[in-house]
């Protein structure tokens, strides 16, 4: 009886350790020399993605569309975002439209 | 008349190099005078949009080449100083600074609107040809590595302005 009762107790609480959302991550991406590395970034509702800015220039990281999100990245600094919505956001430099990357978010 | 004459020695300065020495390489000192002269006429440029433009947009984008070709040049100066090198005038940079004094008096002459696209389109112009000159010309002739990294660097920064002054005319449209 212990152990029937037991069991099951053990197995929700594995289940619950398998489903439960793991530990927000921080997500670096570079921007230097106009290239921003990592391209294409996946990340999940919750995390934070940090973009480092290496240039002497002033870079952003912005929305194609919609005006999702619209971080100022200033020279030598850099900015971060939280992100809390699932999509997929290609995403440029509004002061040098050559700089273009994507950022996905999954739920 | 002046400008299109003007436009043309540019071309011909840029495209043959210091006149009576046609096919010479540019030298170091040269390059960074050239390049140095490039980024103040575009911030003088900038500074004549930010008093005359009634547009945000334009002011803005005024405001986005002060503060990226000041910062560009301070790279730059930093640079010939480390490197020991006094940048060298030339009948390139003549030429350039001769193109842009013309058309900053033609600019002031307008206004409105007509004076927000004039500017606009002198800046998609503009920054094609130093790009041009930059990709053909400087950067091939940068005998010093840190030099052709810089004018490398340069060159991307320049293309993002070119693409960026491209939206802000068909914004204005
Ligand atoms: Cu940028």
């Amino acid at each position: 009886m212990l152990v029937a009762r037991t069991l099951p107790i053990m197995t929700a609480m594995a289940l619950l350790a398998m489903t439960a959302p793991s530990p927000a991550a921080t997500i670096t991406i570079v921007m230097q020399n106009l290239v921003i590395t990592p391209a294409e970034v996946s990340a999940k509702v919750g995390d934070t993605i940090e973009w480092v800015n290496k240039d002497v220039v002033a870079h952003t990281a912005t929305a194609q569309q919609g005006g999702e999100f619209d971080v100022m990245l200033p020279a030598n600094k850099g900015g971060s975002l939280v992100v809390n919505t699932a999509g997929t956001f290609p995403y440029f430099c509004r002061f040098h439209p050559n700089m273009k990357a994507t950022l996905t978010v999954v739920p | 008349m002046f400008v299109r004459l003007s436009a043309v020695l540019v071309a011909i300065a840029l495209s043959t190099g210091p006149a009576g020495a046609e096919g010479a390489k540019l030298t170091d000192p040269q390059i960074a005078h050239i390049a140095y002269t490039a980024g103040v006429l575009d911030v003088a440029a900038a500074k004549q949009a930010l008093l005359k433009s009634n547009s945000k947009e334009v002011k803005q984008f005024a405001e986005d080449m002060v503060r990226d070709h000041e910062a560009v040049n301070k790279q730059a100066l930093d640079l010939v100083k480390k490197l020991n090198v006094t940048p060298q005038d030339n009948d390139t940079s003549k030429a350039l600074s001769k193109q842009a004094a013309d058309k900053y008096e033609q600019l002031a002459k307008l206004s409105g609107a007509a004076y927000d696209k004039g500017y606009i389109e002198n800046e998609i112009a503009y920054h094609k040809q130093v790009n041009g000159a930059l990709e053909t010309q400087l950067i091939p002739s940068a005998s010093n590595a840190e030099l052709k990294g810089l004018l490398q660097t340069g060159l991307k920064i320049f293309q993002g302005h070119e693409q960026h002054a491209e939206h802000v005319a068909a914004d204005l449209k």
